[in-house]
C-alpha cells in the first residue's frame, strides 16, 4: 500500500514535476498540495556586506508568498564559529531548523544527516552547465549530492594586486596580463614570476600580504601553491603522500616565497590581509573582493589601483582556492519538499544574479554558466576590477587545499592549517624531513574514525 | 531538628537543581562524549585518552598549560601582594579611589579587554611597535613568534586577574590585628620581618586559597588565547581549552575534544587536594 502522508505526497509532487520540467523552469517544481504548506525554518549565513541579508531575505519571502510557506529566517554569524556551534548543535539534538547554510566542510562532517537534493542538483546543472571539481568534492557523499552549492559566501581567494605597485616595482602590468572583458594573457604569471615579483616588492618596502596562519585566508593560499606542484599530503584513496618529491618542492618554494612576506606573518589572521591592503603597505594579497571594497570605503586611493586576477601557473597547473558555501536541508527538517523548491528557487540566474549585485561582486555562483553577471563587469573603481574574480574564462582550477585526501581527514589538515604550520616550521629552520615527519605523523593522527 | 534540616534542603533545592543542570549534566555529557569514536557511534571506552598519550602536540599542550598557568598565579600572586600592601597603606579617605581603579580590569569583560590588547600586539598596526619605532627599536612580534607570544597571553592574563588577587589580599590584610604589628615593633622586628612573621602566617589560608581558585580559573581559560593567538604560531600557545575547541569544534572531532578538555579534571584535582589539605591541617593546628 502506497505511504500516504503529507510527507511523501508533497515530496513525490515534487520530484515528478521536477523530472518533468527539469528543461522548462527549475523554479518551479514545488506544487502546493493541500499539505504542503507550512513553515520553513531557515538558518542563513549573517553576510558581512551591509544590505546582503534584505536581498535574500526579499527572495526567501518572494518564493514564500508564492508558495504559501511561512518563513523564519535568522542570520547567524559565522564571527567566534556562531554558525558552526549551532551546526553542531542542531547535529547533536536533531531538532533546529530544516535549512541551513554550511560553510565549506560542514556538508562532508554532517553528511549523514543531510538530505540528499539530486532532485534539486541535476535539473540546475542541466540548465546552468556543471560546477567546478571543489564543489563535487566537497557536496557529494555516497554518489548523492547532500548540499547545494550556495551562492552567498562562496568566494574565490586569488590574487589582488596594486596596479601601480605591481608595475612599479615588479615591472608587471596585470591589468594588460587580465584584461577587462576578454581571455587572461597570463602565460608568463607563473611561480618563478610571483616569486620574483615578491622579491622586488619588498626590497621596496611594498611587502605582499600573504599570511602564514591557520585561518582560512592563508591556509587556502598555501593549499593551491601545493596543488600547483602538484604535492598533496593525503591521497584521495587516504595513503598518506607527505614525503614525496612534490610536496618537497613545494615546501622549498614556500620557505623561499616566505622569506620576503611581513616578519610576523604566522600570526596573521583572516582581518590581516585586508588591513595590509587598506593601509597601502602591500603590492598583492590573496582575497576575495572583500578587501578591495573595504579600501573603497577606507581608503579609495588604494580601492583605485586594486585589480583581482588569476593566480600565478605552477608545474602541476594553475590553481586557485575556492571557499564554496552550501546550502542543505536536514533529514530530520520538518518540511523537506518546501526546503528543496526554495533552494531550487534560490539556485536560478536572476536570484544569483540580485545576491552577487548586493554584495558587490563578492558572492559567487558554483555552475559554469553564472560567471557573466554584469556585477563583475562594471563594479569599479577601476571599472573591471572584478572581472576576471569569477573565473569566466575557466582559467584556473578551482581547488581547496587539502584535496584531494578523503574529506574528513582533509577537514583536518585544512582546520589544523597543516600545510602553513609545515612552512612555518621549515622557515624557523627545522629541517625538511622533519618537517615532513611531524606533518606525516599528523595525518596519521587524523585518519581515526 | 529534623524539620530544621528538611526546610533547609527544600530551601536549598533551587540552587542544587541549578547546579545539577548546569554543572553535573554537563561534566557527565563530556564524560560521556570523551567515551565515543570520532563518529559517535560507538563505544571506545578511554581510547581516546590513550590517542592523545600518543600525539605530540597534546604533550605541548599540557607543557603550555602548565608553563601558563603556573607563571601567570606566581605574578599575579606577587602583583596582589605588592599592591594589596600599597592600597592598604594608603589613607583611608582616598583608599577607595584607588581600589576601584585597580579593580578595573578585573571587571571588564575579558573578551572585550582582550580585544583591546589585540590591537596594541596587532601584527601590522601594534601600538607598542610604533612606540618602540619612536626610540628606533625594531618591531616585536608580539603573537608571531613563539616566545613573544607565550609572553604576551600571560603578560595579558596577569593583568586581567592581578586585581583579584589584589582585593583578596586586601581584605586578608585588613583583617590582621593591629596589636601583633604593634608588639613586633616592640620587639625591634624590622619591615622585612613584619611581612615574613605577621603578615604572611596570617594571610596564609587566603593565599592558598586564592591561587588555587586562580589556577583552576587560569588553567580552564579560553578567552585571552583564543583572542590574541588562537593557539598560534604553529599551536604553540594553545592550552587545554584552545586546543580542545579547535580539535572538537573546529576539527569535527567532539569526542576528542572533550577528552582534551577532561584532562584538567585530574592535574586540578591533584592541585586541590594538595593546597585544602594543607589549609585543613593548619586549621586543625590552630
Amino acid at each position: 500500500m502506497p505511504k500516504t502522508g503529507p510527507s511523501s505526497l508533497s515530496r513525490r509532487k515534487f520530484v515528478a514535476t521536477t523530472a518533468a520540467a527539469s528543461a522548462v523552469a527549475v523554479a518551479a517544481p514545488y506544487v502546493r498540495g493541500a499539505h504542503a504548506a507550512g513553515q520553513l525554518n531557515i538558518g542563513f549565513w549573517d553576510h558581512w556586506v551591509p544590505g546582503a541579508n534584505n536581498t535574500l531575505t526579499a527572495l526567501v519571502n518572494e518564493w514564500a508568498a508564492k508558495e504559501k510557506v511561512e518563513v523564519k529566517i535568522d542570520y547567524i554569524t559565522s564571527q567566534g564559529n556562531k554558525n558552526r556551534l549551532t551546526i553542531a548543535a542542531e547535529a547533536q539534538a536533531k531538532s533546529g531548523h530544516d535549512i541551513f547554510a554550511y560553510p565549506t566542510w560542514e556538508p562532508q562532517a554532517y553528511a549523514n544527516l543531510l538530505e540528499p537534493v539530486d532532485d534539486v542538483m541535476e535539473p540546475l546543472i542541466k540548465k546552468y552547465g556543471k560546477v567546478n571539481a571543489t564543489v563535487e568534492y566537497l557536496g557529494r557523499a555516497n554518489n548523492k549530492w547532500i548540499v547545494v552549492p550556495a551562492t552567498v559566501g562562496s568566494q574565490i581567494k586569488g590574487p589582488c594586486s596594486r596596479i601601480d605597485l605591481m608595475k612599479k616595482h615588479a615591472g608587471i602590468d596585470v591589468q594588460a596580463m587580465y584584461p577587462a572583458g576578454s581571455a587572461p594573457k597570463a602565460d608568463q604569471w607563473n611561480l618563478d614570476a610571483f616569486l620574483k615579483a615578491a622579491e622586488a616588492c619588498h626590497k621596496a618596502g611594498a611587502t605582499f600580504g600573504i599570511g602564514l596562519g591557520i585561518t582560512s585566508d592563508s591556509v587556502d593560499t598555501a593549499g593551491a601553491i601545493f596543488h600547483s606542484f602538484g604535492a598533496a599530503l593525503v591521497d584521495a584513496k587516504g595513503n598518506i603522500t607527505v614525503k614525496s618529491d612534490a610536496v618537497r618542492q613545494a615546501l622549498d618554494y614556500f620557505k623561499k616565497l616566505a622569506a620576503v612576506l611581513p616578519a610576523d606573518a604566522p600570526a596573521w589572521d583572516d582581518a590581516s590581509n585586508n588591513k595590509w591592503l587598506v593601509s597601502g603597505k602591500g603590492a598583492l594579497i590573496m582575497n576575495p573582493p572583500s578587501a578591495w571594497a573595504v579600501a573603497k570605503r577606507d581608503a579609495p586611493q588604494v580601492a583605485e589601483q586594486c585589480w583581482t586576477h588569476g593566480m600565478p601557473s605552477g608545474p602541476k597547473g594553475r590553481y586557485a582556492p575556492f571557499l564554496p558555501y552550501f546550502w542543505g536541508i536536514w533529514n530530520f527538517g520538518k518540511n523537506k519538499p518546501a526546503a528543496k523548491s526554495l533552494l531550487a528557487a534560490l539556485s536560478q540566474r536572476e536570484a544569483a544574479e540580485k545576491m552577487v549585485a548586493a554584495s558587490a561582486g563578492y558572492d559567487l555562483p558554483s555552475f559554469e554558466k553564472l560567471t557573466d553577471f554584469k556585477t563583475w563587469a562594471e563594479e569599479g573603481p577601476p571599472k573591471g576590477t572584478l572581472y576576471h574574480y569569477p573565473n569566466p574564462h575557466n582559467h584556473q582550477v578551482l581547488s581547496i587545499a587539502a584535496a584531494p585526501a578523503p574529506p574528513k581527514i582533509a577537514a583536518q589538515i585544512y582546520t589544523q592549517g597543516v600545510q602553513t604550520k609545515m612552512v612555518v616550521r621549515h622557515l624557523q629552520g627545522e629541517a625538511m624531513e622533519k618537517t615532513l615527519a611531524w606533518a606525516a605523523s599528523e595525518c596519521e593522527g587524523f585518519m581515526r574514525t | 531538628m529534623q524539620r530544621k534540616s528538611t526546610i533547609a534542603f527544600f530551601m536549598a533545592l533551587p540552587l542544587i537543581a541549578l547546579i545539577a543542570t548546569l554543572v553535573l549534566y554537563p561534566a557527565g555529557y563530556a564524560i560521556h562524549l570523551a567515551t565515543l569514536n570520532k563518529s559517535m557511534e560507538r563505544f571506545v571506552g578511554l581510547g581516546n585518552f590513550f590517542f592523545l598519550f600518543k600525539r605530540e602536540t597534546f604533550w605541548m599542550v599540557v607543557q603550555q598549560s602548565c608553563i601558563f598557568a603556573i607563571t601567570a598565579v606566581i605574578f599575579k600572586a606577587l602583583i596582589g601582594f605588592v599592591v594589596a600592601h600599597f592600597v592598604h597603606n594608603i589613607p583611608a579617605r582616598g583608599q577607595r579611589k584607588w581600589r576601584g581603579m585597580l579593580l578595573v580590569p578585573w571587571v571588564i569583560p575579558p573578551a572585550m579587554s582582550c580585544l583591546a590588547w589585540l590591537w596594541l600586539f596587532d601584527p601590522s598596526y601594534s601600538a607598542f611597535n610604533w612606540i618602540l619605532a619612536l626610540f628606533g627599536i625594531e618591531p616585536v612580534p608580539w603573537t608571531g613568534h613563539t616566545g613573544w607570544a607565550r609572553f604576551s597571553v600571560i603578560l595579558v592574563n596577569i593583568w586581567i586577574g592581578a586585581p583579584f588577587f589584589m582585593i583578596m589580599y586586601l581584605a586578608a590584610l585588613k583583617s590582621v590585628p593591629e596589636q601583633l604589628y604593634e608588639a613586633a615593633a616592640i620587639d625591634g622586628a624590622s619591615w622585612w620581618q613584619r611581612i615574613w612573621y605577621v603578615t604572611l602566617p596570617m594571610m596564609r589560608n587566603i593565599i592558598a586559597i586564592t591561587a588555587l581558585f586562580s589556577l583552576i580559573v587560569t588553567f580552564a581559560n579560553f578567552d585571552i588565547v583564543r583572542v590574541l593567538t588562537a593557539g598560534g604560531p604553529i599551536d604553540t600557545t594553545h592550552i587545554f581549552g584552545t586546543w580542545s575547541f579547535r580539535v572538537g569544534i573546529e576539527g569535527y572531532d567532539i569526542p576528542l575534544g572533550a577528552a582534551v578538555s577532561l584532562f584538567m579534571v585530574p592535574i586540578l584535582a591533584v592541585a586541590a587536594v594538595f593546597i585544602l589539605r594543607d589549609i585543613t591541617r593548619r586549621g586543625n593546628e590552630s
